[in-house]
């Protein structure tokens, strides 16, 4: 947002070079460690040597304007995408670029997607029925029956998600909020370790992304969690170690506040 | 309530059982009796020729129901279910050439008559076995489900859907078309397999074994459509009403879309497969014509004239415009395509849910209300 940026010139910027971000090194503590990838598409470099390292239980949101590599780098993560170069690995040793999707979501990586995609024809509890925990060969699914404390979960998550008075209306019913809210309790009953949120208040009224904000913080006190985000005002909400890409690499890294006053950042979001 | 009837109860409303149990006893009962007790004299006799008509129509319509779940149900129009059902109905018939014996033109103890014809010494190796029913019956089912098996793995493995999975499908159809007419493929060629005596020692032509493959075919359609239920009421319904929907979310679910894919598609091939078994000792003859690709794309007709993605539809689809054809081609047989062919055209524009979607929205506006389709499928009860 180049009105953000700009409110925040006038001050002193923090670190006096505009030199680019360390290399991350992982620690045992590392959950998602994404080291050196690159990605084109026809010739242009959507990600460029990206590295990048997630701790366990950490909220990190990533900035950064159009075409800087935010959603290219999820599909890396979940295996849309197969990285030219470089390596993503996850919980220490799996490399994630060696499985396809349904893999790695095995593995406990969920993701929302920037446009609300939940199943419109299914009702809300379906659509988390589908989601909870649980086997998901295709015979367990063709046999299997929901257990009562699989219900009392998907009751939980429809209060967590404010959406228990409307579990039988078909999704495809809900407001765009509501729709979102709806995909990250699909998320959360999926009882990811690392979840993914692309853009989750997109489109949504003030007073749905400040609920939205409360609903994400609740969450990332249990799991690690991803936010890529266009809206400042929501990314200072959640007050999170923030990482700004550009042009396929990481340009800044750190708190809210020191990433606004990154001299580079300001460049890169005027477009000057 | 028990887990097995609990499970039952989210199959069908009792009314829905009691439809079917009251379908089941009218084909498999009422009718029978119609046709061999009552006398041919009395207004309440079921003529023969009805009796063969509606076997017939009983196997189309099961064929309609395999088409159903996969094209309703995991949004995958294959365009080439004929060729299960025609798999299904060579292996009857090899089992019905076999029962023939010495009782061919040329008197051979094994060898079908087309073989001596050609002068073949012995029996292929892959007509072994052929002889014993039990043997043949899993044929019936292994060899199209086998099929599927193999080309639904490398198409949905290869993501190929939409109207790509259409042009393959009847590609294969085609192809095997092509493959059937040869008479080095030891099937009878262009003429098929002709000239059944009798099945598990019943003579075929005679009224009685026409009434007994009749009541067999109205029980394999309720059993096949209780299969179906089950499928489209499972957990694994939802993931493919999913799919269907948005089939790369169902992948980030966790979910292999492939798998849910294949199996409902070798389910669907195995169904069709046996329908055609069906089909086969009724009519008393097989050839490549069946594969042929005009007649997979009418079997899509039949589905979506009845009301795709609701099982009970495409039962009624397949019923009513063959019943329409066999009353066209009675007296305007030139009329009849022209008449499929708007017939088709009028339901994809005008009842995109077919005639089931009529009825039941007639229905609701008798009663007064609009029903969401989402809480009938809803399994949480």
């Amino acid at each position: 947002m180049p009105e953000d940026a700009a409110l925040t010139l006038a001050e002193e910027p923090q670190g006096s070079g505009a030199a680019p971000a360390p290399a991350p090194s992982p620690t045992h503590e590392t959950l998602l460690y994404i080291d050196g990838v690159s990605v084109s598409f026809d010739g242009f470099k959507a990600l460029n040597n990206l590295s990048l390292v997630v701790e366990a239980g950490e909220l990190r949101t990533i900035i950064g304007p159009n075409g800087a590599g935010k959603t290219t780098m999820m599909d890396v993560v979940t295996g849309k995408t197969r990285p030219d170069h470089g390596a993503v690995s996850f919980n220490g040793d799996i490399d994630l670029t060696k499985l396809d999707e349904v893999a790695i979501a095995r593995l406990g990586i969920g993701r929302k997607f920037q446009r609300p995609t939940v199943f419109e024809k299914l009702s809300v509890w379906e659509n988390l029925d589908l989601a909870i925990k649980d086997r998901r060969g295709v015979f367990h699914v063709l046999f299997s029956r929901l257990k009562a404390e699989q219900r009392r979960r998907i009751e939980e998550i429809l209060e967590v998600i404010g959406l228990a008075d409307r579990r039988h209306e078909a999704a495809g019913l809900l407001s765009h909020g509501q729709k979102q809210w709806l995909e990250i309790g699909m998320l959360l009953i999926q009882d990811p370790q690392l979840l993914l949120l692309d853009e989750p208040v997109a489109g949504m009224t003030d007073k749905e992304t400040e609920r939205t904000a409360e609903l994400i913080l609740d969450i990332a006190r249990q799991h690690t969690v991803i936010v890529v985000e266009h809206d400042m005002a929501f990314v200072r909400d959640l007050g999170a170690k923030t990482t700004v890409l550009h042009e396929g690499s990481v340009l800044a890294e750190g708190t809210v506040e020191a990433v606004q006053n990154h001299p580079r950042v300001i460049e890169v979001y005027l477009g000057r | 309530m028990g887990p097995i009837t609990s499970r039952l109860a989210t199959m069908m409303t009792p009314k829905g059982w009691a439809a079917l149990a009251a379908a089941l006893l009218v084909f498999a009962v009422v009718l029978p009796v119609l046709n061999l007790a009552v006398p041919p004299g009395s207004p309440f006799h079921l003529p023969d020729f009805a009796v063969s008509l509606i076997g017939k129509y009983l196997c189309f319509a099961m064929l309609a129901l395999a088409l159903d779940l996969i094209w309703g149900f995991a949004g995958a129009l294959s365009l080439g279910h004929g060729a299960f059902f025609a798999l299904g109905g060579y292996c009857m018939g090899m089992y019905l050439m076999r029962q023939i014996g010495e009782r061919g033109v040329y008197g051979h103890p094994t060898l079908p008559d087309f073989m001596v014809f050609l002068d073949w010494d012995e029996l292929p190796w892959y007509w072994y076995g052929f002889d014993n029913f039990g043997f043949a019956m899993l044929m019936v089912m292994l060899v199209p489900g086998l099929l599927a098996l193999i080309f639904g793995w490398l198409a949905f493995r290869s993501r190929i859907s939409g109207v790509y999975f259409s042009i393959i499908t009847q590609a294969m159809t085609f192809a095997l078309m092509l493959a059937f007419f040869r008479n080095e493929m030891g099937f009878g060629g262009n003429n098929g397999l002709t000239d059944f005596k009798d099945i598990l020692g019943f003579t075929i032509q005679s009224q009685q074994t026409r009434v007994g493959l009749m009541i067999a075919s109205a029980v394999a359609l309720a059993l096949a459509l209780l299969v179906c239920l089950f499928v489209v009421t499972s957990k694994l319904g939802r993931v493919l009403v999913a799919v269907r929907d948005a089939e790369n979310r169902v992948r980030f679910l966790g979910y292999s879309v492939t798998h849910a894919k294949l199996l409902v598609f070798v389910l669907s091939a195995v169904l069709a497969g046996i329908a055609g078994a069906l089909y086969v000792p009724q009519v008393g003859i097989i050839n490549p014509g069946e594969f042929s690709p005009a007649n997979s794309i009418e079997v899509a007709v039949w589905v979506a004239v009845g009301g795709r993605g609701t099982l009970l539809g495409p039962i009624l689809g397949a019923v009513s415009v063959n019943a329409a054809e066999s009353y066209f081609t009675g007296f305007a047989p030139d009329l009849w395509l022209f008449v499929l062919g708007g017939l088709f055209i009028t339901v994809t524009l005008f009842l995109p849910q077919g005639i089931l979607g009529l009825l039941r929205g007639l229905r609701d506006r008798l009663r007064g209300t609009a029903r969401t389709p989402v809480a009938e499928t809803a399994g949480h009860a």
